[in-house]
């Protein structure tokens, strides 16, 4: 087996073995980087020079007897997290040539793990997008269909397509509705959202912070159990991170599955969802049925509410979090302005793209004057209506279990023109930023040979729970082991 | 609701955003179809509940009010298009 077929344990156990140093593995995937990245677009930024320099610190670390199971493996960052004297963009031209003054929290407590970062993938403006197609750098196609021009999905296209690649063996996401799991259902990878609060939001630049979270996408449930138990704990630096602990999430993999009780929401089941797709979903259902889990019809009622609700909410945070772009402490000014209005004005129509005006402006109306109720406050009550319909739900079941999209990936500029088609590909990921839930997906089949996957989320805090339900179902399927024609 | 082409207008003068005429007539259109969306809200029964605000219905953490930060004036102006002495600079303001 090559290396970029590999796992992160399966690297993390030839690290240990001595059968390569990290140098080498690092260097494996920086070529990996140089021959196929330019049919792909996944990296913003490569930091080939520090990743070999930390690559043998992690080395060192290892011959000292200190390593621990993420040192020296190599990761992507996603380019929403600032990194101290690495350029870190957001996918926008108004930060082209922002360079961090320090380093998120997520990445700094991976480089305490021991992690080499290859560099800072393509994302969605802002992580405002489901396609990749919004970033200042450019598309980033899905390997698993160069050719049909295939999009990656969003908001972290970059760091799903390096990852499905093979030129990076896990990355980090940042998911506020759905920007981990959509991309990684549609990439064939494992991708987890952990609850709001679990991991740091200091210096992952902001889009909706009541619902932006970071967590890990990689070939498996394992190796998102083991990126996590890394980029999660808590941070005085962040007023909304939970001061409670980080379990080891690698610990209850193996718990059997045994009289587990996963729930079924019918509205999970819409005409919308493709039938292979749907396919897939049942596939995934009686796999577990034969594993002894219980599966339970259950309903969520006000679901279909989640997408409205999120399009009040997210696009006010952001116009309120976009609003510090002004053009006159850091970021894109505008050159030859007549005067502070037009410097504000010019600098921001230039420097942010079509997405994200767009939601700059729905955010600045919805919080308007005369329209607060009407739309804020109405969409804050139906988020309360959709958490406790989850609320209730858990009463009754461990974990839910549904399609994490309604079909596979689609062609870049299918969706591109109409924003609300595009904003229902998160029609089930969304809910779960909503209530703050933990949520990952897992791949689970093929629909006209594009990867789809099953989504599972967790109650609170409930991580471990998930991962283990995820790796049960990876113990005994192989759709997670696929790999795209070209990049096998 | 039809988002017009003026509202639109007001709405990118309060966000400070400079737009071209056909960027206007784009955007028009597109936040008429995200409204249209958004409506849907308007149908749900939300009397009497309460609105949530925070994911977990947390509140705030408090610290103690001690001195945390270390002036890093250099390295932060260092990032802007135009500093001098100390200061930001930006067209004048006062005539």
């Amino acid at each position: 087996m090559s290396l970029h077929q590999k796992s992160v344990a399966e690297l993390s156990a030839g690290l240990a073995a001595g059968e390569f140093s990290s140098r080498e593995l690092t260097q494996y995937f920086l070529d990996r980087i140089g021959t196929h990245d330019g049919a792909l677009n996944s990296f913003v930024t490569l930091t080939a020079e520090q990743a070999l320099a930390q690559a043998d610190v992690a080395d060192t670390t290892r011959k000292a007897g200190d390593a621990g199971p993420l040192t020296g493996i190599p990761v992507a960052q996603k380019d929403i997290f600032c990194t101290q004297g690495v350029r870190t963009t957001c996918g926008s031209r108004m930060l082209e040539n922002f360079i961090a003054p320090y380093t998120a929290t997520v990445v700094r407590n991976m480089e305490q793990a021991g992690c080499v970062m290859l560099g800072k993938t393509n994302m969605d403006e802002f992580a405002m997008g489901s396609s990749n197609e919004t970033s200042y750098y450019g598309a980033v196609k899905n390997p698993w269909g160069v050719e049909q021009n295939l999009v990656p999905g969003g908001s972290s296209g970059g760091s799903a397509a390096a990852v499905a690649g093979g030129l990076a063996p896990a990355a980090t996401g940042t998911d506020t509705g759905g920007s981990i799991r959509q991309p990684a259902a549609i990439s064939n990878l494992t991708g987890l959202k952990p609850t709001y609060g679990r991991c740091s939001r200091y210096g992952m630049i902001a889009f909706a912070s009541s619902l932006d979270q970071a967590g890990p996408l990689a070939k498996s449930a394992e190796d998102c159990a083991l990126m996590l138990g890394a980029m999660a704990g808590f941070d005085t630096a962040d007023s909304t991170s939970v001061d409670a602990p980080v379990p080891d999430y690698t610990a209850t993999l193996s718990e059997p599955m045994k009289g587990r009780k996963l729930g079924l929401p019918k509205e999970f089941l819409s005409d919308a969802v493709d039938p292979e797709t749907r396919e897939a979903t049942d596939n995934a259902l009686a796999t577990y049925r034969n594993m002894g889990a219980e599966i339970v019809e259950i309903s969520l009622p006000n679901m279909h509410l989640s997408v409205p609700t999120y399009y009040v909410v997210a696009p006010a945070e952001a116009s309120s979090n976009l609003a510090r772009y002004d053009g006159v402490r850091y970021g894109h000014r505008a050159e030859g302005v007549e005067n502070l209005e037009d410097l504000y004005k010019r600098s921001r129509g230039e420097g942010f793209g079509a997405e994200v005006q767009r939601r700059i402006m729905v955010g600045t109306y919805v919080l308007s004057a005369g329209y607060y109720d009407a739309y804020y406050l109405k969409a804050q009550q139906v988020r309360r209506l959709i958490s406790d319909d989850f609320v209730k739900a858990f009463e009754q079941v461990d974990a839910i279990i549904g399609p994490t999209t309604t079909g596979p990936a689609f062609a870049i500029g299918e969706l591109v023109d109409d924003p609300v088609q595009m904003y229902l590909n998160d029609i089930f990921t969304i809910a779960a930023n909503l209530a703050g839930l933990p949520a990952l997906s897992m791949p689970a089949g093929f629909s006209g040979g594009k990867p789809v996957g099953v989504q599972l989320i967790g109650k609170v805090f409930d991580e471990a729970g998930i991962l283990n339900a995820a790796h049960q179902f990876q113990q005994v399927t192989d759709f997670h082991r696929a790999m795209p024609e070209g990049f096998k | 609701m039809e988002f017009t082409t003026e509202q639109l207008r007001s709405v990118a003068q309060l966000a400070r955003l400079e737009l071209s005429e056909s960027d206007v007539e784009l955007y028009s259109r597109n936040l008429t179809d995200i409204m249209g969306m958004v409506e849907q809200l308007s149908a749900a029964d939300t009397e009497g509940v309460t609105p949530m605000a925070h994911p977990l219905d947390m509140t705030q953490r408090l610290r103690p009010d001690a001195v945390t930060e270390s002036n890093q004036r250099e390295t932060f102006q260092a990032l802007a298009p135009d500093t001098e002495d100390g200061h930001y600079g930006v067209p004048r303001v006062i005539e």
